[in-house]
């Protein structure tokens, strides 16, 4: 044994994750897939913005929606990269009995399964910020952004994305069937109450406290002011709160949210263990 | 350090079962496992043997940590599997036949190394290691090869290797060769057999519904059905407390629907069980004294039944199975899956 348990966990199942989606195809159309998949989405995005506006791109609604929208990515990304390894070492590859009997951390390994995800959101990310800034006007000035503040948050963000990840992880191990858009499914869901296409302020009163209550819309948030500083800070949404303030507040909840999944995991592991659930499959 | 590589007492796995949306409010238990008593010890290649649906994966999963048992405990290494899987995992292996796991992007290579490295083994060591067993059966030209090329059969050589690579204090073979061809099995149980000796305090529990197979490899062979353990010893004890009996096979013209088991009632006929074969049946009876046999043959006759031939031959496992279950495990299996 020369390596920590979670240590070797994450960093195989790093490679492993890799492997599973970098190999699917040749390299060149591996390639195009990466660039192309986020080009589509920031088109498909400006051409309902400029409808919806007559071209607006003056309103400072538009980094809004376009930043909102460009870092939603790692959400799905991060959530499901985690999760869905469950469901393909289970239906697709038959393994998991054999990964849950090897001596490894799970969690550490469902993690490190997450990270080939959150690479190829990254490029995708990147790619779609620099479109905005190169042909539809975003405001970024790369000498103004807040690095120090967009670094801290980024990890802090992807951290509790990871954690969130972990959680549907543990869930769909004790789910045997209707389990495959779980990740998904919960990123669409949480989609419309974190900030990501409007501000808070849109939806109705009694929804808002959803929002409020999920790290998501304080980390979009905390993106947002980083690259494009006073610009996010016009919509009152989250304007009495600081810099700090939010980056606290994201890190509170991550740390809540990283309780909560030990917890889940223990008990769904321990369940799923009653119930026979391990290598159940189903219908892949 | 306890003496025995498993043991097990009482252990027992029922499994609750919810109905379809109707029935949603029915609750049926399945009891798998039942009072299971066992011991295995250090060094032993010990063999499960049963017909499908016995219980004998429900026992290998309890005994890997990936079932709870819902009675008794279980112990693997000196560590119980319900309260220390975590001290269990690192002295473990496992392989499944009759599957084609693993994934199918990485090559044999890659798909070994990488489960050499979650059990933290050296890179190099574990790269020899690999190209040591995949010669030991013969896969060692499909070592560059990505494993979604392989044959099931093929596949299941590579996972069998996976097992064997870690070398694991305690290895679970489920039904290692089931869908193999006979040239493929026969190098499987060589590669078993030669890891056993080369590491003499290595156990192996091989689950198995070929009597030949158990016969051939294991040192002690448990019978088990619907959960139970009927009868646990060497093959050559369990062979010889039928001994005293005798034991025919009798090729018939066919029965035209009658059935053997009647000749049960016959004194001295302990059991009788029959299978198709071509132009007729073989009726495969135990007999607790050669005498029966003219009781027999009188009741074959009465039911203008031929003797087309009469054999008498020493008692297999499946001799001892039959008399403990009362039918022949080839006929069980049609009964259910696990």
């Amino acid at each position: 044994m020369n390596r920590s348990e979670t240590s070797r966990s994450f960093t195989m199942a790093t490679w492993l994750g890799w492997q599973v989606e970098s190999n699917w195809t040749d390299p060149f159309l591996f390639a195009i897939y990466v660039v192309i998949k986020p080009l589509a989405t920031a088109a498909i995005l400006v051409v309902m913005y400029s409808i919806i506006t007559n071209g607006d791109y003056a309103s400072p609604l538009f980094p809004y929606i376009y930043l909102g929208n460009a870092f939603y990515i790692y959400v799905g990304a991060v959530m499901t990269g985690v999760s869905w390894a469950v469901i393909d070492d289970r239906e697709h590859y038959k393994t998991l009995k054999y990964m849950y009997i090897a001596p490894i951390s799970i969690p550490f390994y469902w993690l490190g399964r997450g990270v080939s995800r959150f690479l190829i959101g990254t490029i995708a990310v990147v790619i779609t910020v620099g479109v905005g800034a190169l042909f539809f006007n975003l405001p970024l000035n790369l000498a103004q952004v807040n690095w120090g503040l967009f670094f801290v948050s980024l990890f802090v963000g992807v951290t509790m994305l990871a954690m969130i990840g972990l959680i549907l992880a543990s869930l769909t191990l004790m789910m045997a069937q209707q389990n495959f858009f779980v990740g998904e499914a919960v990123a669409g869901a949480l989609y419309l109450f974190s900030g990501a296409i409007f501000p808070l302020e849109v939806l109705p009163a009694w929804i808002r406290p959803v929002g409020y209550a999920m790290p998501i819309t304080y980390w979009l948030e905390l993106m947002r002011r980083s690259l494009i500083g006073g610009v996010a800070q016009a919509f009152p949404t989250l304007a009495e709160f600081s810099n700090l303030q939010l980056l606290g507040i994201l890190t509170g909840l991550t740390l809540l949210f990283g309780i909560v999944s030990v917890f889940t995991f223990r008990w769904c592991d321990h369940r799923a263990r009653e119930r026979g659930l391990i290598d159940h499959t189903t219908n892949y | 350090m306890s003496n025995y590589a498993i043991e097990t007492q009482d252990l027992g796995r029922v499994y609750k079962i919810r109905g379809n949306k109707k029935e949603r409010a029915i609750r049926k238990e399945l009891v798998a496992l039942e009072g299971v008593n066992l011991t295995v010890g250090r060094g032993e290649l010990f063999g499960l043997l049963g017909p499908n649906g016995a219980g004998k994966t429900t026992l290998i999963k309890i005994l890997t940590t990936l079932l709870a048992p819902t009675s008794g405990w279980a112990r693997v290494a000196a560590h119980d599997v319900s309260q220390s899987p975590h001290l269990v995992r690192p002295r473990i292996n496992m392989v499944s036949g009759g599957e084609s796991s693993g994934y199918g992007l990485l090559t044999v290579r890659e798909n070994l190394w990488m489960f050499s490295q979650f059990y933290g083994m050296n890179s190099k060591v574990a790269n020899e290691r690999i190209k040591e067993l995949l010669k030991m059966v013969g896969l060692e030209d499909r070592i560059h090869t990505k494993s979604s090329d392989l044959s099931t059969g093929l596949r299941q050589k590579m996972n069998i290797v996976r097992g064997f690579l870690t070398d694991p204090e305690v290895l679970f073979l489920d039904e290692p060769t089931l869908g193999l061809d006979v040239g493929a099995s026969r190098d499987v149980r060589k590669l078993i057999r030669g890891w056993l000796d080369a590491n003499k305090s290595r156990t192996l529990l091989l689950t198995t519904h070929y009597m030949v197979e158990a016969e051939e490899l294991c040192d002690r062979v448990a019978i088990i059905n619907k959960g139970q353990v009927l009868a646990c010893d060497t093959p050559a004890n369990l062979k010889h407390k039928l001994q005293r009996d005798a034991i025919f096979e009798v090729e018939t013209s066919p029965l035209n629907g009658w059935s053997p088991s009647t000749l049960e009632e016959q004194p001295e006929v302990r059991k009788a069980a029959s299978r198709q074969i071509e132009g007729g049946s073989k009726l495969e009876l135990i007999l607790a004294e050669e005498s029966a046999l003219a009781n027999v043959i009188n009741v074959l006759t009465q039911k203008n039944i031929k003797v087309m031939r009469l054999t008498k031959r020493e008692p297999t496992l499946e001799d001892v199975f039959m008399d403990l279950v009362g039918a022949r495990m080839e006929d069980m299996e049609q009964g259910g899956e696990e």
